[in-house]
């Protein structure tokens, strides 16, 4: 019983750690995502070239590489980050990459006519963001915007990889010190699980909330 | 200390021997994956409910859980209840059935959008449920789906590198023995990166080019 309850206290500090990852990694994304999408709606292609070679690196090659990458490369040329910095920075650039095209085609979806009328009113590029466009693309970007931070979610075990102590790299302990692989690895699975479900109600609860104002627009007419 | 071009051409037969398992391990698991995927999809359609809510709550079970948990999963756990299975099976097998969760998705898609008449004239021809499949859905559903499978192939290849935390020398693991014996990182670890993102830029490529031929010969109907 005693074992019990220290094994479950060693999961639930991984499943702290793991939530900070997600929590903080998702902040990365959101930024790398917004920055490198506006940038790559920009006609000069000057401008779009670095986030466009950003994306697409970081597209092309699994996350796990680039966590060995960041961890034991960058020491050589003198950066050394801790391994909880290194897998923020890169998990959050990971799924922010993918959050690009999101980003990116659903401000390009908003219609032209909606670009037109704030010229007519002479608005600012910013007023034109905050209160036009974004509100308007918001509601489109959610839904893959939520598959993207379970997908985020998924990728902190590879944390564990370099010694990150997680979720995972936790439930690797119990299982070497008790020899209860399954009850270990199964905890784990179901705590995954549950936080994925979580972070789709969470984004549910969000659409519902990005369309309501919408509807207030429209009812507003 | 700084990029040593003698000692990445030294390591890169080693890493081309690592891509030859890569590749294997990604072929036998589409197979599987592209199997499981429309076992999946079928029985998510079943009207038994004994069979559609199992695999349906399976599905999003697999849907909602870490890839790498899963692989540690069927590594540790099978052999504890007698399924002894070698590192490079378990991988393939974890990698097909995560894939194939997702890819159930698309089948389900491709075949709903099969037109009701297709399936009307089946019945009305008397064609055998087998046949009904083989010859009028299925064709007819298959093609529209390639490009969004073959983007979840990419995915597979790119997680395929998580198969090196149970010791199948794949491309990951053996730039991480490289780097674990000789304590550099950076020529092995950078050429993994150029080897992951030219395979799978150019299977991209190779994606978009079917999806517009594809688009081009809807249009010409």
């Amino acid at each position: 019983m005693d074992d019990l309850t220290v094994y479950g206290l060693l999961l639930l500090q991984g499943a702290w750690v793991t939530a900070k990852i997600t929590a903080v990694a998702s902040v990365v994304a959101v930024f790398v995502a917004f920055t490198t999408g506006i940038l790559r709606l920009s006609p000069n292609i000057l401008v779009r070239i670095l986030p466009t070679t950003f994306v697409e690196i970081f597209r092309g090659t699994p996350c796990y590489v680039q966590l060995f990458w960041v961890f034991f490369s960058l020491p050589l040329v003198g950066i050394s980050l801790d391994a909880f910095t290194v897998s923020v920075l890169v998990l959050g650039s990971n799924v922010g990459s993918y959050g690009s095209e999101v980003v990116r085609s659903s401000l390009a979806g908003v219609a032209r006519t909606q670009y037109e009328a704030t010229v007519a009113l002479n608005y600012t590029p910013w007023q034109r963001f905050r209160h036009v466009t974004f509100p308007q693309a918001l509601i489109t970007m959610l839904p893959p915007a939520g598959n993207l931070f379970i997908d985020l979610l998924k990728l902190t075990p590879l944390t564990s990889l370099i010694t990150v102590s997680d979720l995972t790299y936790n439930a690797i302990i119990v299982r070497q010190q008790t020899g209860n692989t399954a009850l270990a690895l199964g905890a784990i699975m179901i705590g995954y699980f549950l936080f994925s479900t979580f972070i789709v109600w969470c984004i549910r609860c969000l659409e519902r909330r990005a369309s309501r104002g919408m509807d207030v627009g429209v009812n507003a007419r | 200390m700084s990029w040593d071009w003698d000692f990445a051409w030294e390591v890169f037969p080693v890493l081309l021997e690592g891509l030859r398992v890569t590749l294997w391990a990604t072929t036998l698991a589409t197979i599987l994956a592209l199997v499981v995927g429309l076992i999946f999809a079928m029985a998510k359609r079943s009207p038994n409910a004994f069979i559609r809510l199992p695999i349906n709550g399976f599905v999003e079970f697999i849907r909602r859980t870490p890839i790498l948990v899963q692989i540690y999963f069927i590594y540790f756990v099978l052999p504890e209840v007698g399924i002894l299975l070698p590192g490079f099976a378990s991988g393939v097998i974890a990698l097909g059935l995560h894939t194939g969760s997702y890819m159930s998705e698309v089948y389900r898609a491709g075949i709903e959008s099969v037109p009701r008449g297709q399936w009307e004239a089946a019945r009305a021809l008397n064609y055998t449920k087998l046949d009904m499949w083989r010859r009028i859905i299925l064709p007819q559903a298959i093609p529209p789906m390639v490009p969004a499978l073959g983007n979840y192939v990419i995915f597979m290849f790119k997680d395929s590198s998580l198969l090196s935390i149970i010791a199948v020398p794949e491309l990951m693991s053996m730039a991480r023995n490289i780097g674990n014996d000789t304590y550099r990182y950076l020529e092995p670890m950078t050429l993994v990166a150029g080897l992951y993102f030219a395979m799978s830029v150019s299977a991209a490529w190779f994606v978009r080019w079917i999806e517009e031929r594809r688009d081009k010969r809807k249009l010409s109907v």
